[in-house]
């Protein structure tokens, strides 16, 4: 689904069919609606974390397995900001808590995004164009950043409180809805729509969407495409760290290998989606949040492997992934 | 005689282990349209995209009117009005034709009168307007990455073979398109296989062999001299029709 004149609704519309299907399996409509807005708030903080490096795989043809890093650094950063203000997070004022909340993410912004430019700067620049030493010095990196974030941090998992404001549920009818998911679910739209105008109404994206293409055309055209992958990378490298934000106050807790871990769902989802693509990104995302909660409601024995199926069956209906980007 | 608009002296050009231009010299001269003519794997795209800075010459001199541009990177050199069409087209098919063409004007603004122009040369541009530029057929696609190249005023074009693949009857409007380039002031090089487009527009031709030019003279020349063409090319022109 890129940003052009004709959108494909088929992948779309499959995850109106998932969340139908669902419905006579999980029985209850309550426990449904419950359901799909957990799926649909964890799709939506996948897609925050997976979208830049979607993008920076489809510019830079670049396997960044240190994104994971960019991650856990953000959600230390942020825990560092919102441990120092725990007395505004915990006032019951929605302008207390934001005026703790708003510093944390941009230093998780920030931050994520200065170490994702030093990664493109000194680790990633050098191997362009080999994507074997992409994944040793990118994996590299990522278990460095762990150790370091041992020696900055401390090896204890630090637990990290949901603002008062955002904690406990709204409910509508019979079903309980977690107002943490519905700000999830908020934000990822938000940062969704965002990244839409850009690509579809800027220079600037027509620009991201022509290199993921063809980056040697671009560059015939006089545009200096390394400083375009720069730029992309570093702010998908913040956007990692905004989503490293939302999903540990989503665990409540942070820790050095949540990055990591959050890896191979990432990996499952820009696969799904079409590398390069960020409707793809968003529509895999989605899927991937809605049947990991579907699933572990309805069957959880089945659980732990319902993203691989998901991508199994996605990629034998379409190989290139549900909205594939066009490389020439 | 007026200085050439691009002059090759003795450029090599390696990719990977394999030594592909071993040392070539030859002009393009000012404001015509020079014939880069070859048996297949010769070189001839490893020239054009030396010259473009996509690959790097090894050794050589590459200068465009006048300057030095052996190390000139790539969007440098289209920033001093060189635009390449390469053989597989290059066009961006998730864009539409509209956006491919705004993306190759600079300023991101199309000027309306030498829109009108590109219009007149390709017909199915004005067409498929909105159209998304994978959906056009091979012509068309061909006439959209040409398009885009003149979008804006050029000084050298560099076009890999406009011809491939395409129908007789793409063929004869492109010829038409390239006669009414010509009548500009951008300087055209142009690699090519089909010599009855190469006779019906090359002013002078160079002719490569093994990495090195082997020919250079007048296109009218080498079409009227069958046994050079059959030295040079391994068939006469006229086997070509």
């Amino acid at each position: 689904m890129s940003p052009g004149r004709r959108i494909d609704w088929i992948p779309l519309a499959l995850v109106g069919a998932l969340m139908l299907a669902a419905l006579p399996l999980v029985g209850s409509a309550p426990t449904w609606v419950t359901l799909t807005v957990a799926g649909l708030a964890m799709g939506m903080m996948i897609f925050i974390m997976a979208s830049g490096l979607t993008l920076v795989f489809g510019l830079m043809d670049v396997m960044n397995f240190a994104h994971g890093a960019f991650i856990s650094v953000g959600a230390y950063a942020a825990a560092s900001v919102l441990v120092a203000m725990r007395g505004a997070m915990q006032e019951a004022s929605v302008t207390a808590n934001l005026s703790a909340m708003l510093p944390a993410v941009l230093a998780a912004i920030a931050l994520a995004g200065a170490l994702g430019l030093f990664f493109e700067r000194v680790v990633i620049r050098p191997v362009y164009g080999d994507h074997l030493k992409q994944i040793l010095v990118t994996m590299g990196g990522l278990i460095v950043c762990e150790q370091l974030i041992h020696v900055v941090w401390g090896p204890d998992i630090i637990p990290l409180p949901r603002p008062a404001t955002f904690t406990g549920s709204v409910t509508f009818g019979d079903a309980a809805i977690e107002r943490y998911r519905l700000l999830a679910v908020l934000v990822g739209l938000a940062v969704f729509a965002g990244m839409w105008l850009l690509l579809a109404r800027t220079r600037l994206g027509l620009l991201i969407r022509a290199g993921v293409e063809n980056a040697e055309m671009v560059e015939s055209l006089g545009y200096r495409i390394r400083r375009l992958f720069v730029g992309v990378f570093v702010a998908g490298s913040a956007l990692a760290g905004l989503g490293g934000v939302m999903w540990a106050m989503y665990q409540e807790s942070v820790y050095a290998q949540m990055g990591m871990q959050m890896m191979v769902v990432i990996f499952i989802v820009i696969i799904i989606g079409g590398l390069g693509s960020v409707g793809g990104c968003f529509v895999g995302a989605l899927l991937v949040g809605l049947l990991a909660n579907y699933i572990g409601y309805v069957a959880p024995k089945l659980a732990l492997g319902s993203n691989i199926l998901l991508m199994v069956l996605v990629l034998l209906w379409r190989p290139n992934g549900l909205y594939p980007v066009g490389k020439s | 005689m007026a200085e050439a608009l691009l002059a090759l002296a003795g450029v090599n050009t390696h990719i990977g282990q394999y030594h592909i231009l071993q040392g070539v010299d030859f002009e393009v001269p000012r404001c015509g349209l020079t014939m880069l003519l070859g048996r297949n794997g010769a070189g001839k795209t490893t020239c054009l995209r030396t010259v473009m800075g996509l690959w790097r010459a090894s050794a050589g001199a590459i200068r465009f009117d006048g300057r030095d541009v052996t190390r000139t990177p790539t969007p440098d050199l289209a920033r001093q009005g060189i635009a390449y069409v390469p053989e597989n087209m290059g066009i961006f098919a998730g864009l539409t034709v509209r956006e491919n063409l705004v993306l190759a004007a600079r300023a991101g603004i199309l000027d309306d009168k030498r829109l009108e122009w590109i219009f007149g040369l390709f017909p199915a541009m004005k067409q498929f307007w909105h159209g998304l530029a994978g959906t056009l057929s091979g012509g068309q696609k061909q006439m959209l990455a040409i398009a885009r190249a003149i979008v804006e005023p050029r000084r050298l074009l560099l076009v890999d073979e406009p011809t491939k693949g395409l129908a007789p009857a793409i063929i004869a409007n492109m010829i038409e398109a390239f006669r009414e380039l010509k009548r500009t002031d951008t300087t055209i090089l142009v690699v090519e296989q089909n010599f009855h487009f190469a006779r019906a527009l090359g002013d002078t031709v160079a002719v490569m062999d093994s990495g090195r030019i082997v020919h250079t003279g007048a296109m009218a020349a080498l079409a009227a001299d069958q046994a050079l063409q059959t030295r040079l090319l391994g068939l006469s022109l006229e086997a070509h029709q």
